[in-house]
């Protein structure tokens, strides 16, 4: 017997779980197909959640969600191989509800996401793989999935930054090493209480630290540690087509990274019990692909909804954010009976009314602001330079900040080239 | 705190390996090519150089997408392990 569905969401992460959660509590016959084991089993991420677009979807969820700590502190730090500047900001606001911020483990958390849209009446198929598209003439009808052909009036998809089906339904075709960045990552398990410590953290306190400058050699990235309850994320990220080009491997960047002296100390002694590797699609708006079809939506990842600027690099929260956009669109052109082009143009709509598209046009400059090298080796070189020689003692006639700084640039850049790189970051942070 | 080798990275992971491989290398294509960027883009260190020749194993593939991204020469053939098979993140 053929089970015809209303929707057919490909993928459990943020996306196709905020999707298919919504759909069913609309009442919709929703399949959430997943080629994991489980949900999760194939999501890796940083691991910091920002936003309030979750507890739109599930109020309150952090009572139950296996959330590991709540971002109370950020830190950014600037790099050089031997010095460490950080600004650090703290406010008791971020320790209020609703937080601001959580640190997540996806395997952990994806899991538990799916559970509610079970809850909520959908089917979620874990271990079965979107193989190919159902075609109607030029209207998508489902989806064949382990050799099944599975009927549906609409396919959302959210198989992630790879999507092999947005290039099937010829949405956009090979993603370029240009436009994206790879994470690798360890998780580095601790007693409780160590960790706790060491980051001078209380509670389910987190931070969510991140690092500029020698953690990538020059090439565009940067580090990051974040808490959770018993262990650390420490990773690197850096565009691919850098890694390929300068011959350097991620997986020595995040060791040099671990070794650098203003961190190696807080590493030690962790037990490594995960090494995970994803890319992340950075270039924006250059690289979306066509948002929909007769019969099809692309959401989170599959949709290069990722804002990354100097200061931020999101996309779990705008993948929460379009799964929903894209849940609102069919159930509109559910009670319409159309699930044309046409028809389902108003998802494009509803995220340009949202901050999904109009963080993307916001910072539509900065994937090309961040390929500027001197971000990675002359500032985060000048401000420490700058910082330790205002800092230190020799005994000797003191200088103004401004002489100093005049000395730590010579050589190395104009105020010219400054005053260039400022303008141009604009509209990268 | 001594670097582990990848190798030993992987090893910590949870991996339901498929007894079929998932990517397949175009030989004529791969020997044609000077760049090698896989080996510098695989995080997992998949790819080895021996002998002129570019080789795969594919147990440790974290099937993050960087290898047939990064070949320009479209040498790298990539279906993704069977469902259920492949990395099994257990954190994430």
């Amino acid at each position: 017997m053929e089970q015809r569905f209303d929707a057919i969401v490909v993928g459990a992460g943020p996306a196709g779980c905020a999707c298919g959660y919504k759909l069913a509590q609309a009442g919709l016959q929703v399949l959430v197909v997943e080629r994991g084991k489980f949900a999760g089993a194939k999501n890796m991420w940083g691991g910091v959640f920002f936003g309030p677009v979750l507890s739109e979807l599930l109020p309150n969820f952090w009572e139950e969600a296996p959330y590991e700590r709540y971002v109370a502190y950020r830190r950014l730090s600037f790099l050089t191989d031997e010095d460490c500047l950080s600004i650090e900001f703290a406010t008791p606001r971020f320790s209020q509800l609703p937080y601001n911020g959580f640190s997540l483990l996806r395997s952990k958390f994806d899991r538990w996401f799916a559970t509610k849209v079970q809850e909520a009446g959908a089917i979620v198929a874990t271990g079965l793989q979107a193989d190919d598209l159902l075609w109607d003439g030029k209207q998508i009808i489902g989806i064949i999935a382990g050799g099944d052909k599975l009927p549906a009036d609409v396919v959302i998809v959210g198989d992630g930054v790879n999507s092999i089906l947005t290039q099937k339904a010829g949405l956009r075709g090979e993603l370029k090493p240009h436009d994206v960045k790879q994470g690798v990552k360890e998780v580095l398990q601790f007693p409780r209480e160590l960790l706790e410590q060491r980051f001078n953290l209380t509670g389910d306190e987190g931070i969510a630290w991140e690092f500029i400058g020698s953690c990538t050699r020059g090439l565009p990235g940067g580090g990051f540690i974040y808490t959770n309850k018993d262990s650390l994320s420490v990773g690197i990220i850096v565009q691919l087509n850098a890694l390929a080009q300068k011959q350097v491997k991620a997986n020595d960047l995040l060791d040099g990274f671990k070794r650098h002296p203003a961190i190696a100390g807080l590493l030690e002694g962790g037990k490594l019990v995960e090494y995970s590797a994803h890319l992340i699609p950075v270039a924006g708006i250059k690289m979306m692909p066509r948002l929909y079809t007769d019969g099809l939506l692309v959401t989170g990842d599959a949709a290069a909804l990722v804002v990354g600027t100097g200061l931020i690099l999101e996309g779990a929260n705008f993948a929460v954010a379009s799964g929903v956009a894209a849940a609102e669109t069919v159930i509109r052109a559910k009670q319409r009976g159309d699930f044309s082009a046409g028809s389902l143009a108003y998802y494009q709509e509803l995220l340009e009314q949202s901050f999904v598209l109009k963080d993307l046009k916001t910072f539509k400059g900065a994937s090309h602001f961040l390929e500027n090298p001197r971000i990675y080796t002359t500032y985060p070189e000048l401000v420490c330079n700058l910082v330790e020689k205002i800092l230190t003692n020799d005994g000797k006639p003191r200088k103004s900040a401004w002489q100093h700084f005049s000395e730590v640039k010579k050589g190395k850049i104009s105020l010219w080239q400054m005053a260039r790189d400022l303008m141009r970051g604009k509209e990268a942070v | 705190m001594t670097p582990i080798s990848v190798e030993d990275k992987l090893a910590v992971n949870k991996y339901d390996i498929d007894r079929d491989f998932h990517i397949r290398i175009r030989e004529d294509i791969c020997q044609a090519c000077d760049g090698h960027y896989c080996l510098y883009a695989c995080p997992a260190d998949c790819y080895k150089l021996t002998e002129g020749h570019i080789t795969f194993s594919y147990e440790g593939c974290l099937e993050c997408g960087s290898c047939w991204i990064v070949c320009d020469n479209g040498a790298i053939e990539c279906i993704l392990p069977r469902a259920g098979f492949g990395i099994c993140y257990e954190y994430g």
